[in-house]
């Protein structure tokens, strides 16, 4: 029912190579980036699984979403940010601030339950900074966000120069921790926090009013605004979530290494762009899918593990092949929007 | 008072009150000696430390016009010091002046096919600059550290060092080259009609394409420019160390760049460039580090520092304080007309709904 809706919409486009597969396929062509995500993701697992042969064990597949829970929570947020059009800049900084405010004040003997919502409403605020800049003063986002990371930069290494290791029971516990799934599967309380901001992500974008006005602006600010919808606040409000979801990566990350460091993240918003944009989201704006960005996230963890698995590859060829992956999908949505008109 | 109206004014206002701090704090601050026919002093230093980052920005500053991007310059900067140093170091004789213009000719092409790679995606592809150029920026660091071999590669090589630390009739090479290449692309673009294509281009592609504009040759022209200038500065930075650090050698110069491009009153919507500006800018950046060394600061809240001078600055600039500080001016509620950098604004936002 609600694909052939779907399909009838995209038949008045251009018949070519694209539009027959999609039509054959019964799908819209809004979601063939996502699904060549996922196809990479498939033929990844697939080569990973002829080449080594233990590689779709429940432990790499598990491993995936315990070394990535942060990089998830990230690209989910920004996934929010680039549908309007904007950028954020500032989420690598803001994981690292976030890490170290927390690591120092554990240091002096605050409790979790008060440093654990710190760590996400310092991410917030700066958020709000930002969505502030960006509406009230209209600074492009770009500038905005770029100061943003200067800042969440400067504040952590204000706090600390240096690595401070988290000894709190808490933080512990929720890293040591793990919950066995079926036999082999195993899933930290990071990966559930991960996926449960999926969920709510999914929820926000594709199921409310606001989701809808998020597109709407990435479609048109003017329209939006004609429309009635409420623009200011939307837009406010994305980098609030960005801002958010930067904390609670930070708080995920801080997890994951037990530490606070003033120079984590650095970068990490590029991993972040770079898997939102792999997922199928447009960074034009108005055309993007949470559920992408989490394939996204899951390409670039298991581009890592396969240079892991494969010993004598040097890390760097993971930016290298990050980089003609980034390549091969931004041409392939730009044969998409081609065909499109 | 029509002078706070200009758009160079809050930048230059930053660059003088750090001038002033400076100089309470340390009063030889201003002065410049003379020292074996060279020229030593705190703005010499500023002068030579932003070179890299003027040329950079130049760069930037004629991309950004055409309403693109460039992510990818501190991973050109990277590939250009690694290619220049390996093929140097791995010479018989790394003090030839030969062999020194050989590398910097091969560092320099290899520049030029990486700026005409970035034109090629934005141009004839036609994917957004921002996307295009973040390609080689994941990339470009990998490719230099393949280049090194993943180590940071040093030699030593009296005529590579001429570059960063020479001098040249009392002033530092760096700032030479930086100032020529400067005047040049001034020249070029103020003297012909290259500037205004290029504005054109960046306020409207499509109707400059219909108007006879060369759009695509002339995008195409800019991201090999600021590649190629990327590129020395990326010799210059490497000539300063003796080393290629294919991990840290111009890590966040984008940024730097194109806050200095910001910062000088260039919009990032693309259209009207202002190269002094984009010089003020650099400049700006520079004496900001400086200062924050010379205080006694951690150089590690420089961060913080720049976070709060951007900041200010582009709140200043922004269309809602000019209009207040226009307004007040003329003792009347805010008009929107006759304050520079509103104006703009206005056929960008229109062409959306074209």
């Amino acid at each position: 029912m609600s694909t052939d809706q779907i399909s009838s919409r995209t038949a008045g486009g251009t018949p070519g190579v694209v539009a027959r597969l999609g039509r054959g396929l019964r799908l819209d062509r809004r979601y063939l980036p996502v699904l060549g995500a996922l196809a990479v993701l498939v033929l990844m697992l697939a080569v990973g699984q002829a080449r080594y042969g233990n590689f779709l064990s429940g432990r790499v597949l598990s491993n995936l979403f315990i070394n990535n829970s942060f990089l998830i929570v990230l690209a989910v947020g920004l996934t929010f940010v680039i549908i309007t059009g904007g950028i954020d800049l500032s989420v690598g900084a803001v994981v690292a601030l976030s890490g170290i405010l927390a690591a120092s004040l554990f240091q002096s003997g605050w409790p979790a339950a008060v440093v654990i919502p710190a760590m996400v409403l310092v991410g917030s605020l700066i958020g709000l900074v930002v969505g502030v800049m960006v509406h009230v003063f209209e600074i492009q986002p770009f500038i905005a966000t770029l100061a943003a990371m200067f800042l969440a930069r400067g504040l952590s290494y204000v706090i600390s120069l240096s690595s401070i290791p988290i000894t709190d029971p808490t933080i512990v516990w929720l890293s040591a921790y793990r919950i066995p799934v079926g036999e082999t599967w195993t899933i930290t309380p990071s990966g559930i926090i991960a996926l449960s901001v999926v969920a709510i992500a999914f929820y926000l974008l594709h199921h409310t009013q606001f989701g809808r006005t998020v597109y709407a602006i990435g479609g048109g600010d003017q329209s939006a605004t004609l429309m009635g919808l409420p623009v200011a606040r939307t837009k406010v409000l994305v980098y609030v979530i960005s801002g958010t979801c930067a904390g609670i990566g930070g708080f995920l990350f801080s997890v994951f290494s037990r530490s606070g460091y003033s120079l984590t993240g650095v970068g990490m918003e590029l991993d972040a762009i770079a898997a939102v944009v792999i997922g199928g989201t447009l960074l034009t704006g108005g055309s993007g899918f949470v559920l992408g960005s989490l394939l996204g996230v899951l390409v670039l963890g298991l581009i890592q593990t396969i240079i892991t698995f494969e010993g004598t590859l040097s890390s760097w060829w993971t930016k290298i092949v990050i980089g003609v992956l980034l390549l091969v999908f931004v041409v392939l949505q730009r044969v998409i929007a081609v065909r499109r008109r | 008072m029509g002078i706070v109206r200009h758009r160079l004014f809050w930048p230059v206002a930053a660059l003088a009150l750090l001038i002033v701090v400076n100089t309470i704090n340390t009063p030889t601050f201003l002065r410049i000696r003379v020292r074996d026919g060279h020229l030593y002093g705190a703005l010499i230093d500023i002068l030579r430390n932003s070179s890299p980052l003027l040329l950079v920005a130049v760069g930037m500053t004629l991309v950004i016009a055409t309403r693109g991007i460039d992510l990818s310059v501190g991973a050109v900067v990277a590939i250009a010091g690694a290619v220049a140093l390996t093929y140097i170091g791995s010479a018989p004789d790394p003090s030839s002046v030969g062999t020194v213009i050989t590398g910097i000719g091969i560092a320099l092409v290899l520049s030029l096919v990486l700026g005409t790679w970035n034109g090629f995606l934005v141009s004839v592809i036609g994917i957004q600059p921002i996307i295009a150029t973040l390609v080689l920026m994941t990339a470009g660091r990998g490719i230099a550290m393949l280049i090194t071999g993943g180590m940071i590669t040093t030699i030593t090589s009296p005529p590579y060092k001429v570059i960063g630390s020479g001098y040249w009739a009392a002033l530092p090479v760096s700032v030479i080259v930086a100032g020529t290449i400067f005047l040049v692309v001034a020249l070029l673009t103020r003297r012909t009609a290259l500037g205004m294509l290029i504005e054109s281009v960046g306020i409207n592609p499509e109707a400059s394409r219909l108007a006879g504009v060369r759009s695509r040759s002339i995008i195409w022209t800019v991201y090999a420019m600021s590649a190629l200038f990327a590129g020395i500065a990326g010799l210059m930075i490497s000539s300063g160390v003796m080393a290629a650090d294919a991990n840290n050698a111009g890590m966040l110069i984008e940024l730097d760049a194109i806050l200095a491009v910001v910062i000088g009153g260039t919009s990032l919507a693309g259209g009207k460039f202002s190269l002094a500006g984009t010089m003020v800018g650099a400049i700006v950046l520079e004496t900001l580090d400086l200062t924050v060394t010379i205080l006694g600061i951690p150089p590690a809240v420089t961060p913080l520092f720049k976070a709060i001078v951007v900041i200010a600055v582009v709140v200043m600039q922004s269309p809602i304080v000019r209009n207040r500080l226009a307004a007040r001016r003329r003792g009347e509620p805010g008009d929107p007309r006759g304050v520079h950098g509103v104006q703009p604004a206005e056929p960008s936002s229109a062409e959306v709904t074209v």
